[in-house]
């Protein structure tokens, strides 16, 4: 599949907005996150600045922006309609939250706690939603996979969770049990994209070139229906990355999960310096983008067994 | 409303594709392009049409494929392919703003281009490579199983057919309503053993291929092997013929 840079940094962008969302409501129900407004704009800043910048870029790729509107009519049967839905809900319990520890910086209430809870589960119903957008493509064998969820639902988490160490220094909150989410959730996601690469080499062929011509035998393209290319060969048949994809894991294992995790583990265990959690937050973000161009670069498309693919 | 039709009609229209007959002469894709852009989802634009590298929308291409079998007998198999109208349509239900939408009345596929916004979600979500994204009007178009000519009674009643079905000249390609057990299209795909393309795919396409007919006289890469051929003598005198008969010993 074509890697589109505005679908690449809508998922990265929003993924990073949502997961600091569920991991800044996290640490403020285990008391972590300091109540100085100062803070709350920050965080909640940051993290809606990302969610609105990865809308804006997914409604700009639209070929009608301006119809943009019209997505949220179909959530009965569209994931895309879901995603659209949930993120717009999500805004209400988020700004909600905001709002109570901004005008009462003492104490939360419980209203303001429950809200906060709500905007956690928004946050994750929004990615989850995201996620099977491509998980229910069934033409897409590396997507329609048990495993896309997931890998979904904890790169979101590990971003944020590594923003909000960045804050944490930042803003003089650091403390071992934030940097322990964060180093959590890096191993995690490294092991769940790890068991996903294993999930998509291994799994055998659904569709291949005889199934989609019903023709028995060795079935090979020997003509293309027109010299040139077409929209579906350019959307739909991206190769180039393939012949780089392993170069591209090991990039995103060293760069997006190795570095991170050791500078996590150097806060844990050495001073903290600011400066450092920056490199692991460039890091991180430097891997998920490589991450999330091989979800596309590396996913076949069904239809592409009508332009020379053997199987899928 | 991009559900798929609660109370769906009997009537499944759509093609049969013969491709012991289709020839690959991609009539049936011109005639499909020229009809098209100037119907239901007009115009169907082209990039460079002259250059170096032409590309446009396109609701019909004539793929050709080669097949070898275990014993080495190999065939060249014409292939056209467009929208196969099915049944529980991927593509209709992914759409997130109800533009795409299958027809109770004949379960036709098509795209409301007045209220799409150009996601290209639906064309993700086909794995036959139907729908085609029309970059200048920024919105998906695809195949309307000639919408605008099957109904339309200012034309001769021979010629309510798709523009595909009307032109091929070798009778490749046949238009019925496949929900019909005794139209003729039905009776044509029991007795040819037609087919669905990508079944494992479970989108019940309405279209149906059937497949090339095994060989005459149990034809194979054996007894047709060019073995059996030899150079053409030329007429040549006694002299020659029986200095060619001493070398030869």
């Amino acid at each position: 599949m074509h890697p589109a840079k505005s679908v690449i940094l809508f998922t990265t962008a929003s993924g990073a907005g949502y997961g600091l969302i569920i991991i800044a409501v996290l640490c403020d129900l285990l008391g972590l996150l300091p109540r100085g407004s100062a803070v709350t704009l920050t965080t909640l800043g940051l993290a809606l600045g990302l969610v609105v910048v990865g809308l804006l870029s997914s409604t700009f790729h639209l070929g009608h922006p301006e119809r943009a509107w019209r997505a949220i009519s179909q959530w009965r049967t569209s994931w895309l309609s879901r995603e659209g839905v949930a993120a717009l809900w999500t805004f209400l319990p988020v700004l909600g939250w905001g709002w109570f520890r901004f005008t009462n910086p003492d104490s939360a209430t419980g209203l303001e706690s429950g809200l906060a809870v709500v905007a956690a589960l928004s946050a994750i119903g929004t990615l989850y939603c995201t996620a099977m957008i491509y998980g229910s493509l069934r033409p897409v064998p590396a997507w329609s996979n048990r495993l896309t969820p997931i890998v979904y639902l904890v790169l979101g988490p590990m971003s944020g969770s590594i923003l909000l160490v960045c804050l944490s220094k930042v803003f003089g909150f650091e403390s071992s049990m934030i940097d322990g989410i964060a180093l959590c959730l890096v191993v995690v996601s490294f092991f769940i994209k790890k068991s996903y690469w294993r999930l998509i080499d291994d799994s055998p062929a659904i569709s291949t070139a005889s199934t989609a011509t019903g023709l028995e035998g060795k079935v090979e393209l020997f003509q293309a229906p027109h010299t040139g290319s077409n929209y579906l060969m350019r959307e739909m048949g991206f190769r180039i990355a393939r012949k780089h994809s392993a170069r591209l894991r090991n990039i995103c294992v060293l760069v997006g999960f190795a570095v991170p995790a050791a500078i996590l583990i150097f806060g844990l265990v050495g001073p903290a310096i600011t400066a450092l959690s920056l490199v692991a937050l460039i890091a991180a973000a430097i891997g998920l983008v490589a991450e999330r161009f091989l979800f596309f670069a590396e996913a076949k498309h069904a239809q592409s067994l009508y332009y020379g693919e053997s199987s899928v | 409303m991009t559900s798929l039709p609660t109370d769906p009609s009997a009537k499944k229209l759509g093609l049969v594709i013969d491709l012991d007959i289709c020839v690959g002469c991609h009539a049936c894709a011109v005639n499909c392009k020229e009809w098209n852009t100037g119907g239901h989802s007009a115009p169907l634009p082209d990039h460079e049409p002259y250059g170096a590298d032409p590309s446009g929308v396109w609701f019909n291409r004539v793929h050709a494929f080669e097949v070898v079998v275990d014993n080495g007998d190999s065939r060249t198999v014409h292939f056209p392919k467009s929208c196969l109208h099915c049944e529980e349509a991927p593509c209709v239900t992914v759409c997130p703003t109800g533009a795409s939408y299958k027809r109770a009345d004949d379960g036709i596929v098509l795209v409301d281009a007045s209220i799409c916004i150009g996601c290209k979600l639906c064309s993700w979500a086909c794995p036959y490579g139907a729908r085609e994204y029309d970059e200048d009007a920024g919105v998906m178009k695809k195949c309307t199983l000639c919408v605008d000519r099957i109904y339309n009674t200012a034309l001769p009643a021979d010629m309510r057919v798709p523009a595909c079905v009307s032109t091929c000249p070798a009778g490749a390609r046949s238009f019925g309503d496949l929900g019909d057990p005794t139209s003729d299209v039905s009776i044509l795909v029991a007795a040819r053993g037609g087919y669905d393309l990508m079944p494992e795919q479970e989108c019940k396409p309405t279209n149906k291929y059937l497949p090339p007919r095994s060989r005459k006289n149990g034809a194979n890469a054996e007894n047709i092997a060019p073995a059996a051929m030899e150079p053409p003598v030329e007429p040549a005198s006694l002299l020659a013929r029986m200095a060619d008969r001493i070398l030869s010993l």
